[in-house]
């Protein structure tokens, strides 16, 4: 049975989650041994489409997908993972998935080890086979060997630098002989640029021995270097398919972000002629340590009630400026607000100071699940500011005092429109939205004079978005607070901000008024070229 | 001069992670003088001691390789057993196949309480250890009912002088006098004056053979890959909860051989007190050889026995001599056994604490 | 009707089913000649001795450190006080205000340590506890020999030194709580209101404790802890004061458990004291996470209901006394249940 076809042909995918397009009509196909560059925003598609392509269960509980994937020209339907691995598509994630006290052999041939039989088997099966180490020592070896990488297959993992992981999970895909499709999810990311280079070289000589790689990547310097074709999705849709011959970083990087005219948030025009320039929170030299999401070297200055956004791609370390003035994440650095400087790392400081947060990690740090709206929106202005309790015995007993926190819990239900049955309800038994909205009530019930917002529309629906989006808008014009968005979308940015500081690498790339060109955004985002981001800070 | 550094950290580092053993030598050579016992009657001592306790404690260690602590469980495997032995007495089946009988009884009932024990603690990830040490103590209510209610009258018990003297109930001591010391004395040996119970070892050697065969077989290797990485192992098709149960199936029907062992050695049974302490001591013995709740070794389980007994044989006499009081020594030695589970415990705790926050800032990437 | 369906959903079977357990001896009672006025009777007196005892693990439970299997080190430091007043020779009232008096600070500071070392091991808590309250109550053992007391009524007549196991506080301040308004009707039947009265204001105590910034704070430890810290709250903090106040709490419920009972146990006797109280929180329908002073109430009466209940019809009934062993499993089922509850998904 020769294959006359490509090896994967997906063909007319489309997905939507809950009534949420996600992906619409995507076509790609992919020969042997053809490196395919896959690139666009967080939240463009990505991660969908190749969840679609593994048959992940969270696909089937959704109500599947639309279209069709072909592997040498025969339909497939995975009903999970271990059915893609079984078809030769192998996949390594951001996140490494080896077992840290085994040594990288171990961890390259696991739960696939060589073994030998002995007479137990008979009566207790399979599983009493015994290892054949030396076995599984030449299997690892001839994967390493196939990578052409400097690795000791005797490591353990905790004992190695982060490459070498990478290779080892690499590894572990190739030695499984039916592999034929590996997708790469931005292996580099955690890399040195020289391992970076070595990788690539790998996945060069793999697609020599005739594996196809789909390589997801936010460094287009390594996509133009090594792909042999690119598509770029935006918005769930295929909207450029091109070889690097005929592209170029600049092209890719607007294909990534342009948007039509006709997206869904439109800018105010009020809000621009808006132009304090007194600082309100002054940031110099700010290092964050918080995992994933690190800050190395930020310096920013905040004006007086402006709406100013903070934008980049996933895990560049947008997030983590905000966590770290709000105390939450080993920092340092000087931050002052108000010309009186903020005692890094105590939550205390920055909330006394009039500073407040909602942040992105809601069910995890923002709410209390299991407790009831009235809590989740009054504790903070309870435990800072002594609101919300009553005075017994001359002031010797203070207790909550529920009338006043029912009441004030009320205004904002009202006010957000949160809908729930009472204000005594569990947070845990609202939507996504409404939670969203409960912790926007929680930062407004303190009165504060800056409010950081992080990813504040992420997982809630379009209706709801908007509702966030206004509500920030309004409170900004109503009470001159000062807000600070940190979003990975940067149309919803650019919607509602004055000027927007893109992060890039933990440092800031560049800060640009809000009206500026996506295209600019776009550039600054993916650090471009490697002394774009110096260049950029001169001019 | 950085090379003295480093042996220097070396050997911090050996004696805070050797903590355990280390407290237990010195206190035990301080003591050995002070209680007055000959050496003969020491090493005599610790033979007995060894081939008695050891089996128990080596149940213990194939949990730990699969993640899931300390298996406080392993009563459950101690009470099949002594059913097994009550069972036996009753039929007056003794010697040596007395033994194996009582282990054929007891083994489907092991395998059916270890199975129960696995699965209830697949319901408890992460808190294992407290969850089989409160079914330990639900399982000696159960155990109650069926051996102080049941026996005689739902299982028939023919020997009246197991029984209580209202007609049903065994007693609280049964006396094992068939099956006394039939595995020890199997193979005599007397070494001047000492005399050493071979076939015990013989035992006890192929079982540490067993052992380490064991974590060469592909399901040690899994059980290994369960134990560090649930997760991980998962993702890589390994069955997780089957695999655990497993582990604490075998652990099980060692613990009820183990049981068996020892209880042959004794002679007499407290029926409703031997498994309990069976228990509490290879737990502490096992730590006092230095092992965590992380990691525990063949090496550990000897040297755990040999420090704990000893320290168990001495304290008494060196208290009476010390301080005039036997008393202060009998409690001193409880406070020692509980207190160094307890330490035990708090280090692990303490380290994995620590060692979750240094993961955390290697993440941190280079800044 | 609605509601109490839905009471029943929220109290969970196992709280339901003792109930009816419960409610059944008591119907059964009368007909195996075992007289309700004493049973009745006897269930409020042990509810009022143990009620203090388990109020005491809702602080450590509200603030996210489980189950205190730790208790022990509580009714340790309420030992040390009931047997120095007993030494001062003090009586009535003022014998246990006087030990109420020296187990506290005794257990503030014994509390301070213990919560910092619970807080070094996070996560591993409740398993840690169980053995620090064991090896302190073996510790004590050693100390009771020890300790340089000296009136005749407590030390050992032979030996003239060392407290014995058992010491009666007959003549010293038995009952001096419970006798405050308490009154008799007919032979059978005591109440022991000044006991009752106590517990109440423990419990009003608490309540009130929980409803100020600092109770606030400590539930909100519990429930998220990343929340609480969010917000400004000093988590490590938190903790360590509700392991003061649960150690406080069990101070002054072993005194309260002694006054009534008539007895000082030294020795083993605490060893096993926290299980009890843990089932019985358990049981008024409590979970590891999350307890109210309802359950407490609640929980004590079913479980000594069932302790008082047990012995004395089941025994009528099939003339064995299985008792023991009904409690064993009741009360370590119940922990079982708890422990295995599959908990919400949290992420």
């Amino acid at each position: 049975m020769a294959s006359l076809g490509p090896l994967l042909k997906m063909e007319g995918i489309g997905k939507t989650y809950f009534g949420n397009r996600v992906l619409k009509n995507v076509n790609f196909t992919l020969e042997k041994g053809e490196i395919l560059g896959l690139v666009g925003e967080n939240g463009a598609g990505k991660s969908t489409l190749m969840n679609i392509l593994f048959g992940m269960q969270v696909i089937h509980e959704t109500g599947g997908y639309e279209g069709r994937v072909l592997i040498n020209n025969r339909e497939i339907h995975f009903e999970n993972p271990m059915n893609a691995l079984e078809a030769g598509i192998g996949m390594v994630h951001q996140e490494f998935s080896l077992i840290p006290g085994f040594s990288a052999a171990e961890n390259i041939v696991l739960n696939r080890e060589s073994t030998r039989y002995n007479i137990l088997v008979e009566s207790f099966g399979e599983r009493l086979k015994t290892l054949d180490r030396f076995k599984m020592k030449e299997r690892a070896q001839a994967a390493i060997e196939k990578l052409n990488v400097q690795l000791n297959e005797e490591t353990l993992v905790t004992e190695m630098p982060v490459g070498h992981k990478q290779f080892t999970e690499i590894a572990r895909e190739i030695d499984k002989e039916q592999t034929q499709i590996l997708v790469l999810d931005e292996p580099t990311a955690v890399l040195t640029e020289s391992e970076a280079d070595i990788l690539l070289e790998s996945m060069k000589r793999l697609s020599l021995l005739g594996i196809a790689i789909i390589f997801i990547s936010h460094r287009l310097q390594e996509i133009m270097e090594i792909c042999d074709k690119i598509i770029v999705l935006r918005d769930g849709e295929v909207v450029e398919e091109t070889v690097p011959a005929q592209t170029s970083i600049k092209d890719i990087a607007s294909h990534m972000v342009g948007r039509n005219i006709d997206s869904a948030f439109t800018r105010d025009s009020e809000n621009l002629d808006r132009s304090s320039t007194k600082p309100i929170l002054k940031v110099k030299n700010l290092w964050v340590d918080m995992p994933g999401e690190t800050v190395r070297n930020v310096s920013l200055e905040i004006y007086r009630g402006e709406v100013f956004g903070i934008g980049g791609l996933a895990g560049q370390g947008k997030l983590g400026i905000a966590n770290g003035i709000m105390g939450m994440f080993a920092s340092g650095g000087t931050v002052s607000f108000e010309n009186e400087e903020i005692i890094l790392n105590d939550p205390r400081s920055a909330l006394s100071k009039g500073l407040s947060a909602v942040f992105e990690d809601r069910r995890g740090v923002g709410l209390l699940l299991e407790e009831p709206i009235s809590w989740n929106v009054t504790f903070t202005a309870l435990q800072m500011q002594n609101k919300f309790l009553k005075s017994y015995l001359g002031g010797l007993l203070r207790i909550r005092d529920t009338r006043a926190i029912n009441e004030c819990t009320r205004y904002y239900i009202e006010a957000l429109e949160i809908k729930c049955v009472s204000e005594s309800q569990q947070v845990q038994e609202l939507s996504g939205g409404n939670q969203q909205k409960v912790c926007l009530a929680k930062a407004f019930a303190t009165r504060p004079k800056l409010l950081f917002v992080a990813e504040p529309t992420r997982g809630i629906d379009v209706g709801a978005k908007k509702v966030v989006l206004d509500t920030l808008k309004n409170y900004n014009k109503k009470y001159g607070t000062t807000i600070v968005m940190i979003s990975s979308e940067l149309e919803e940015l650019r919607s509602i901000c004055d000027r927007i500081a893109i992060v890039n690498e933990g440092k800031i790339a560049g800060i640009l008024p809000a009206t500026s060109e996506s295209t600019e955004f776009g550039i600054l985002m993916l650090g471009k070229v490697e002394n774009g981001s110096e260049s950029e800070k001169a001019s | 001069m950085s090379k003295d550094i480093f042996t220097k950290d070396n050997l911090q580092h050996f004696l805070i992670s050797n903590a355990v053993p280390i407290i237990f030598i010195v206190l035990s050579v301080l003591a050995i003088p002070v209680s007055r016992f000959s050496g003969q009657y020491l090493v005599q001592e610790m033979l007995i001691r060894l081939s008695r306790d050891s089996f128990l404690v080596l149940s213990l260690l194939i949990p730990v390789m699969a993640g899931m602590g300390l298996n406080f469980g392993m009563v459950l495997g101690a009470m099949a057993g002594e059913i097994g032995l009550i069972l036996i007495t009753d039929w007056n089946i003794v010697g040596i196949q007395g033994m194996f009988l009582a282990m054929i009884i007891s083994t489907p009932l092991a395998i059916l309480l270890g199975w129960m024990c696995g699965a209830i603690l697949n319901r408890a990830k992460g808190r294992e250890m407290v969850t089989s040490f409160i079914l330990g103590f639900f399982m000696n209510g159960v155990y109650q009912l069926v051996v102080l209610y049941g026996f005689g009258k739902i299982v028939p018990i023919r020997n009246p002088q197991l029984l209580l003297s209202r007609g049903f109930g065994i007693r609280n001591v049964t006396n094992l006098e068939g099956i006394r010391k039939c595995l020890d004395n199997l193979i005599p040996l007397n070494i001047g004056g000492v005399s050493v119970p071979i076939a015990t070892f013989i035992v006890i050697g192929l079982f540490c053979l067993f052992v380490v065969w064991f974590k060469k077989t592909k399901l040690g290797q899994d059980m290994r890959a369960v134990g560090q990485d649930m997760d991980v192992a998962r993702s890589a098709g390994i069955e997780v909860e089957r695999t655990r149960i497993i582990s604490i199936v075998i652990s099980t029907v060692l613990a009820c051989y183990g049981q068996i062992i020892f209880l042959q050695n004794i002679g007499t049974m407290n029926t409703y007190n031997s498994h309990e302490q069976a228990g509490m001591f290879a737990i502490a013995a096992l730590l006092v050889g230095g092992a965590s709740v992380a990691k525990a070794t063949i090496p550990n389980v000897f040297l755990g026995v040999i420090l704990f007994h000893l320290m168990f044989v001495v304290s008494p006499m060196a208290g009476k001599y010390l301080i005039g009081q036997a008393q202060l020594g009998e409690y001193f030695r409880v406070f020692v056994s509980y207190g160094i589970i307890a330490i035990a415990l708090a280090l692990h705790a303490w380290k994995r604490y620590k060692d979750k926050e240094r993961a955390r800032r290697s993440l941190r990437g280079n800044a | 009707m609605n509601r109490i369906l839905n009471f029943i959903e929220k109290a969970g079977w196992p709280r339901v089913i003792i109930g009816i357990f419960l409610l059944s001896l008591f119907i059964v009672a009368p007909f195996v000649r075992v007289r309700i006025d004493t049973s009745i009777s006897d269930t409020l007196v042990r509810f009022g001795m143990n009620g203090v005892m388990v109020l005491a693990l809702v602080p450590m439970i509200q603030a996210g450190c489980g189950l205190n299997f730790g208790l022990p080190l509580g009714i340790i430091a309420g030992l040390i006080g009931a047997v120095t007043s007993i030494e001062l020779g003090v009586t009535g009232l003022l014998g246990i205000l006087i030990a109420i008096s020296i187990a506290i600070p005794v257990a503030i500071v014994v509390g301070f340590v213990y919560g910092v070392l619970l807080n070094k091991v996070k996560g591993g808590e409740m398993m840690i506890a169980t053995y620090v309250g064991f090896s302190s109550v073996a510790f004590m053992c050693i100390m009771w020999l020890m300790l340089p007391y000296k009136s005749p009524n407590m030390v050992w007549g032979y030996a003239g030194a060392g407290l014995r196991t058992t010491i009666s506080v007959e003549g010293y301040w038995e009952k001096a709580i419970s006798n405050v308004g308490s009154f008799q009707i007919g032979n059978y039947f005591y109440c022991p209101t000044g006991m009752f009265i106590f517990f109440a204001v423990m419990c009003l105590f608490m309540w009130f404790f929980m409803r100020t910034k600092t109770g606030t704070a400590m539930t909100t430890v519990g429930s998220n802890p990343e929340y609480a810290r969010s917000a400004g709250v000093d988590v490590d903090r938190m903790r360590i004061v509700s392991v003061i106040l649960s150690t406080v709490l069990g101070a002054i419920g072993i005194i309260m458990y002694e006054q009534s009972f008539g007895f000082i146990q030294l020795y083993m006797g605490p060893f096993y004291m926290a299980f009890p109280a843990v089932a019985a929180i358990l049981i008024g329908g409590a979970s590891v996470h999350k307890a109210s002073i309802l359950n407490v109430v609640i929980g004590t009466f079913l479980f000594q209901g069932i302790l008082t209940m047990t012995p004395s019809v089941i025994n009528s009934l099939i003339e064995t006394d299985m008792s023991e062993v009904i409690r064993i499993i009741v009360s370590n089922g119940m922990i079982l249940y708890a422990l295995t509850r599959v908990v919400k998904v949290k992420s």
